[in-house]
């Protein structure tokens, strides 16, 4: 069957999580960006939602079970509020869900409780590389097995909370494959940089770069044990993340336009009445929906394992970045020289719009 | 719970489309494509007898009133996105001959959506009978397009022999002329003729009327020679002094202050305009399947999963073409889905039929660019894809009129605010 309703739980979910977006997140969305700086009282509010407890089974600390779908919805939910404030908040899922994707029994008891139990903690991981030509597939950074342990060596960028992270998973190519390790905080080699890096926008989320000169992690740290895992699905759950973040976002930009423009007026009507803007308005709703629609089938896909999910998390984060980057520029075109000017939030989603082209692996449901 | 699970019974009968579009329609789509205005009788006639044996009858939505046991669960309703997977399918294989296909087409969903139960078990009963039978609907005139409250044709009502006398000329009613023409092969149709019974009155005089084939002074004058869906007979038809029973107007003979007799006949779009995005989505189907066959036997190779940067053009290109089907195609099965589950759906359909016409025109078109002069040569069927996709974004409401639509539901405006 096909069915376009969430269930009653989601339903309630979303709501909570909506209220969230709005009162808090949108509240301090704009100093956050203008200081640098989001109040932690803010993130924990966030992590107190549950969104990823609710996406944890309870052997492992959660109260749920996984459902990308769900994750989706809370996540454009979320981003609706401000994309930094919702990558601050899902940062931890970065580290515990690739373990629950991939993670070995042992990894799964060991690593998962103590994130999931506790307050929000940094714990993160580290998959972007500085390099034009960034491919999650092929990446330059590179493990090796030496004795009892692996080594891992290069470069990594945008890892969110690194200074302080408890501990990260760290992806690196292994014989030609992508790999997790589980890398502690202060590990021998693992030099995080001094300044956070800076980027156009998610200023108020601290990111760093840091290198791994010989890192050496016990083989019982790669995510899966000896076997290894397979990163398919992993990039597939980032990439439906990232989709449902850039249809939250463009969400936002979308309503605020609209409704300036049922206010603003020119020529002595609305400028929502002269057809330039309101067809601009009516193809931004109709490219929101399509790409959501996208999305929430890969996401479903996912839950249900079918064959094709990966490729259509793939298309859907394609979509995505093309979709919100047109919203986004449409919404400050629609706000005029206002558009520009860093009172109107319409710029800052202009500049969140344009990043999601770079963000794979900064987020996950 | 959101899902995506194609139903049973509609991946049955795309099993069964998928046959027929393949075998009866590909093999001769060129064909019909060079032979403007011949008549493909093989495929009509199967279709009629094939619809006939499912009980089909035809492929206008049927009112779903099955008794159902209170003892099973119940299933939700899914008679529109059945059609719209059909039409999709019988699309893929040709969209000019889905438009031939008979059953009433637009003039029996009129029938449907207006109709009072005996007008509809009077003019709908036809079409389950012997010969394939046709309708078509007339709205459009040379001067009221888009702008459908400008029709000039006129209803008056003659009180002495009780009928409607209906004046005006309609132009580009699709199946009008084998609706209205007896083909020895066919049975006899009707067309619904918009018309006005009050000029003074605007929309709110606006009303439907449906005409037998064969009422004097019902004349096809015309049949236009098209870009593409060539399969498909485009006519124009004048009426002079045409009389018709007085039982033949469809919803209130009398006047209102109000348009809600024109707004009930503007619903019967927000149901037909996804399924007309479905046929669209069936001709941009083919295009991007033909055009990843045609590659994959060139050695290219589509790489999903690498980064932007590291595709080559036509990889970017293809994903991009897969990206804006199944969108398209999704929201399309939204709004179906809502109206079988009986929630108000304008702005769903609207949106399905904006986003509809804009990609199925992209992919077509970019797949002739694609495949260079392969795509361009009337040696495959690239071309005329493109040719017949076209008409998706014109028909049922240009791109610019849903555009309006869906404007006026996001900005809660009424027509006047926003015209
Ligand atoms: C092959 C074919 C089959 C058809 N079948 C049928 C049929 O079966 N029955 C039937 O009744 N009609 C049928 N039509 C008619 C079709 O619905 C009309 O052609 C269509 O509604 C557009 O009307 P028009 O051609 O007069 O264009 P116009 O209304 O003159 O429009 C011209 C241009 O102006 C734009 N425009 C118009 N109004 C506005 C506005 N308010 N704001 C912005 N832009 C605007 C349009 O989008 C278009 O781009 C058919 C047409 C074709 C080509």
């Amino acid at each position: 069957m096909y069915s376009f309703e969430p269930s009653e739980e989601q339903k309630m979910l979303i709501d909570a999580v909506s209220r969230y977006a709005v009162n808090d997140l949108r509240a301090a969305a704009h100093d956050a960006e203008e200081e640098s700086k989001l109040p932690q009282s803010v993130v924990s509010k966030g992590w107190e939602m549950g969104v990823l407890q609710a996406s944890i089974p309870e052997g492992y600390g959660g109260f749920g079970e996984h459902s990308v779908v769900t994750g989706v919805l809370a996540a454009e939910e979320m981003a609706y509020g401000d994309l930094a404030g919702t990558l601050a908040v899902m940062t931890p899922g970065l580290f515990v869900l690739p373990i629950l994707l991939g993670g070995t029994e042992e990894q799964k008891q060991q690593y998962i409780p103590p994130v999931i139990e506790a307050d929000w903690q940094p714990y993160t991981a580290a998959l972007i590389e500085p390099s034009f030509d960034f491919d999650p597939n092929e990446l330059k950074t590179t493990a090796k097995a030496d004795g009892d342990d692996y080594v891992l060596t290069g470069e990594k960028t945008y890892v969110p909370f690194a200074k302080d992270a408890e501990a990260m998973i760290v992806y690196a190519n292994l014989d030609g494959a992508t790999q997790g390790f589980i890398v502690p905080k202060g590990a021998d080699g693992l030099a995080v940089g001094e300044e956070r890096i800076k980027l156009m926008s998610l200023n108020a989320l601290p990111l760093y770069s840091l290198k791994l000169e010989g890192v050496r992690v016990p083989k019982a740290n790669r995510l899966g044990g000896e076997a290894g895992h397979d990163m398919g699905p992993i990039l597939a759950a980032n990439r439906v993340a990232l989709a449902a973040l850039a249809v939250g976002v463009a969400k936002a930009a979308f309503e605020y336009s609209r409704d300036y423009a049922k206010e603003r007026e020119a020529f002595g009507v609305k400028i929502a009445q002269k057809q330039a803007i309101a067809f601009m308005l009516a193809e931004m709703a109709t490219e929101i929906e399509a790409i959501r629609l996208l999305n929430w089938e890969a996401a479903w896909k996912l839950d249900v394992g079918k064959e094709d999910a990966a490729k259509d998390a793939y298309l859907a984060a394609t979509g995505a970045v093309d979709m919100v980057m047109m919203v986004t520029d449409r919404a400050v075109q629609i706000l005029g020289g206002h558009g520009y000017i860093r009172e109107h939030p319409v710029e800052m989603w202009m500049r969140n719009g344009r990043g999601f082209a770079t963000f794979t692996g900064l987020a996950i449901v | 719970m959101i899902e995506f699970e194609t139903p049973k019974p509609i991946a049955q009968q795309q099993y069964v489309l998928q046959t027929v579009a393949e075998n009866m329609m590909r093999p001769v789509s060129r064909y019909f494509d060079e032979h403007e205005h011949e008549i493909p009788w093989d495929y009509i006639n199967f279709m009629h007898q094939a619809m006939k044996a499912s009980g089909a009858g035809s492929l206008a939505p049927k009112d779903e009133k099955k008794e159902q046991d209170p003892n099973k669960p119940k299933r939700p309703p899914i008679g529109y996105q059945l059609l719209a997977h059909m039409l999709e399918i019988i699309s893929w294989g040709d969209v000019g001959m889905y438009l031939v296909t008979p059953g009433g087409g637009l003039g029996a969903a009129a029938v449907q959506a207006a109709g009072s139960p005996e007008q509809k078990k009077k003019f709908l009963a036809r079409f389950a009978g012997e010969k394939p039978t046709f309708a078509a609907m007339c709205m459009t005139e040379a001067n009221a397009g888009s702008d459908t409250s400008a029709i000039r044709t006129t209803a008056v009502l003659d009180e002495k022999t009780n009928e409607w006398v209906l004046n005006g000329e309609k132009i580009f009613v699709t199946a009008g002329d084998k609706a209205l023409t007896e083909y020895e092969q066919s049975g006899k149709g009707f067309i619904v003729v918009w018309a006005t019974i009050d000029p003074e009155a605007g929309r709110a005089g606006m009303r439907s009327f449906v005409v037998e084939a064969g009422t004097p002074g019902v004349k096809v004058t015309k049949l236009e020679h098209k870009l593409g869906i060539r399969c498909s007979d485009t006519a124009s038809i004048v009426l002079q002094d045409a009389r018709v029973p007085y039982d033949h107007i469809l919803g209130s003979p009398t006047v209102e202050k109000t348009t809600k007799g024109f707004k009930g006949a503007m619903a019967t779009f927000d149901a037909t305009r996804p399924l007309v995005a479905a046929t669209g989505i069936g001709v941009a189907r083919a295009a991007l399947e033909e055009v990843k066959k045609m590659l994959a036997e060139q050695g290219v190779e589509i790489r999903y999963g690498l980064p932007r940067q590291k595709l080559t053009n036509v990889e970017r290109e293809v994903i991009d073409m897969e990206v804006m089907l199944r969108s398209a195609w999704l929201m399309v099965i939204k709004a179906v889905w809502m109206a079988d589950n009986r929630k108000p759906n304008a702005l769903e359909s609207s949106m399905s039929k904006v986003k509809a016409g804009d990609v199925v025109t992209k992919i077509t078109q970019k797949a002739v660019e694609l495949m260079g002069p392969l795509g361009y040569t009337r040696d495959t069927l690239l071309e005329k894809w493109f040719r017949d996709a076209k008409i998706t974004d014109i028909y049922e409401g240009t791109g610019q009129i849903n555009r309006l639509v869906v404007a006026r539901h996001i900005l809660g405006y009424r027509g006047r605010d926003l015209r």
